[in-house]
């Protein structure tokens, strides 16, 4: 046996809310991040990750109060991001009852901060989020951007993750800014390139539209799958994104039906 | 279970997510109580010591609030004790972490030691092999718990009354969960494993006896 593809929603917060649009109509109110997190929680998620995408330090707050009530409630990992840059930041947010948290701009800004979080709370905690998209004048043909996408950081985007892991994060999150919100699948080439160069743990994220996209990524080296809008829309159930990297012959947990009950009889 | 309020303490000695382990044993209906007083932690009817991040950091939290002679009097006492991950890193002779050897607890021979996996930390839900007879995983089938750790235990003697449960990363088998007496351990984090870690703690809060009156 081995250890599971874990199948993450992604959940984008800002103050307090879940944007990116959420239509399930089993939900009192869609957009709480709190009650979509349970709910996810129940069909078998294996980690949630919330991106706090709040500018204002009052949507900051509204976003800690979201992982304390998620944390009480839900019984899965939980990994918070958005405006990480400092250790104390990571402190905040795992004071809350994050798990893991995970940095992007702020490592870019200042790469030594990778090293300050991750000598105190351990390389399991930290997260190196990498916003990436195809750019030829770069060595391995991805760069890395900022602002949702549409800035190029002037950075090789494999070159980065590696650097990451030498700086170390305990995992990478990839998100292909090209594919992202597209549904036409993921940038298999990127995770490869990324694979290659990394021995950390290595989410896969940008482009999932359909059950068929999810073994490729896994087969191109992710060990996580991580998607948003296809999870919110109901377009896709994560029991159904399991089956599928099931059939193609990868492991992943089942919520036993049998263990739930019991639980809940306790 | 309204006999057992007030039954179990979380260990705060400043390490890790205490509030999920908090939450975790609360689900099972018995009351809670964070703290870092050796006194109370002694006299618990259920004590759960946590654990995220560096081993070395983590002894030296737990020596300054007394832990490794609570532990061992709780153990001598029959008084059940949970260690999660770190925690249960530290119950053994020592910890060899970036080549720094760091002395534990001691209460179990071994060496906590870098995992031999191309893929580190081994991160996600992972499947166990239950020792025959443990009371820790009564009622879990082959469900999957959480793990997140690079170092681990490879070898630790099986002896009467000791019950160890193993799992395996990447080709490396290491020590899962072990229970002895009163004191169970966790490499994984049933706190953070859904239904089936809730499972877990349920199976340990069920060895607890009345706080006296």
């Amino acid at each position: 046996m081995a250890v599971a593809v874990r199948v993450i929603p992604c959940l984008d917060v800002h103050a307090g809310r879940v944007v990116k649009g959420v239509n399930f109509v089993d939900l009192r109110d869609a957009g709480d991040p709190v009650e979509l997190g349970a709910v996810y929680d129940a069909e078998g998620a294996d980690e949630l990750t919330f991106l706090d995408i709040s500018a204002s330090s009052d949507g900051r707050e509204t976003t800690l109060d979201v992982v304390r009530r998620t944390a009480e409630t839900v019984f899965i990992p939980l990994t918070v991001g958005g405006g990480v840059g400092s250790v104390a930041d990571v402190d905040v947010l795992l004071r809350a009852g994050a798990d893991k948290v995970a940095i992007n701009t702020g490592a870019i800004r200042r790469p030594e901060v990778i090293g300050e979080i991750t000598r105190r709370f351990g390389n399991q905690v930290l997260v190196l989020s990498v916003d990436a998209r195809r750019a030829p004048d770069q060595p391995s043909g991805f760069e890395v951007t900022t602002h949702g996408g549409r800035r190029a950081a002037g950075i090789d985007a494999v070159a980065w993750a590696r650097r990451g892991v030498e700086e170390g994060v305990g995992e990478i999150l990839l998100n292909s800014m090209d594919a992202d919100g597209t549904t036409a699948g993921f940038d298999l080439e990127m995770i490869a390139a990324v694979r290659a160069v990394v021995d950390v743990p290595l989410i896969a994220s940008g482009g999932a539209g359909r059950v068929e996209d999810f073994p490729p990524a896994v087969a191109a080296g992710a060990d996580a799958v991580l998607a948003a809008t296809v999870f919110h829309f109901g377009t896709l159930r994560v029991a159904d994104v399991k089956d599928a990297i099931a059939a193609a012959g990868h492991p992943v947990r089942r919520v036993a039906a049998s263990v739930a009950d019991r639980a809940g009889r306790l | 279970m309204s006999d057992l309020r007030g039954t179990v303490v979380v260990l705060d000695y400043g390490s890790g997510n205490l509030r999920s382990a908090e939450r975790a044993v609360a689900r099972t209906g018995v009351d809670v109580v964070v703290t870092a007083d050796p006194e109370v932690a002694l006299a618990a009817p259920g004590l759960v010591v946590p654990g995220v991040g560096a081993y070395a950091a983590c002894m030296a939290g737990l020596r300054a609030v007394g832990g490794p002679d609570v532990i061992a009097a709780r153990q001598a006492a029959g008084l059940p004790t949970l260690a999660i991950c770190v925690g249960h890193q530290v119950l053994f002779e020592a910890g060899i972490e970036h080549g720094v050897e760091a002395d534990g607890v001691g209460v179990w021979p071994g060496v906590v030691e870098r995992l031999q996996s191309e893929r580190l930390p081994h991160m996600g839900w992972n499947t166990v092999a239950p020792a025959a007879g443990s009371r820790l995983f009564g009622g879990v089938g082959d469900e999957r718990f959480y793990f997140v750790h690079s170092y681990g235990v490879r070898a630790l003697a099986e002896k009467p009354g000791r019950l160890v449960t193993w799992a395996e990363h990447g080709g490396d088998r290491f020590v899962a969960a072990v229970e002895e007496g009163a004191l169970w351990s966790t490499q994984f984090h049933p706190e953070k494993s859904g239904d089936a870690g809730a499972r877990l703690i349920a199976n340990w809060v069920a060895t607890l006896s009345s706080p006296a009156a």
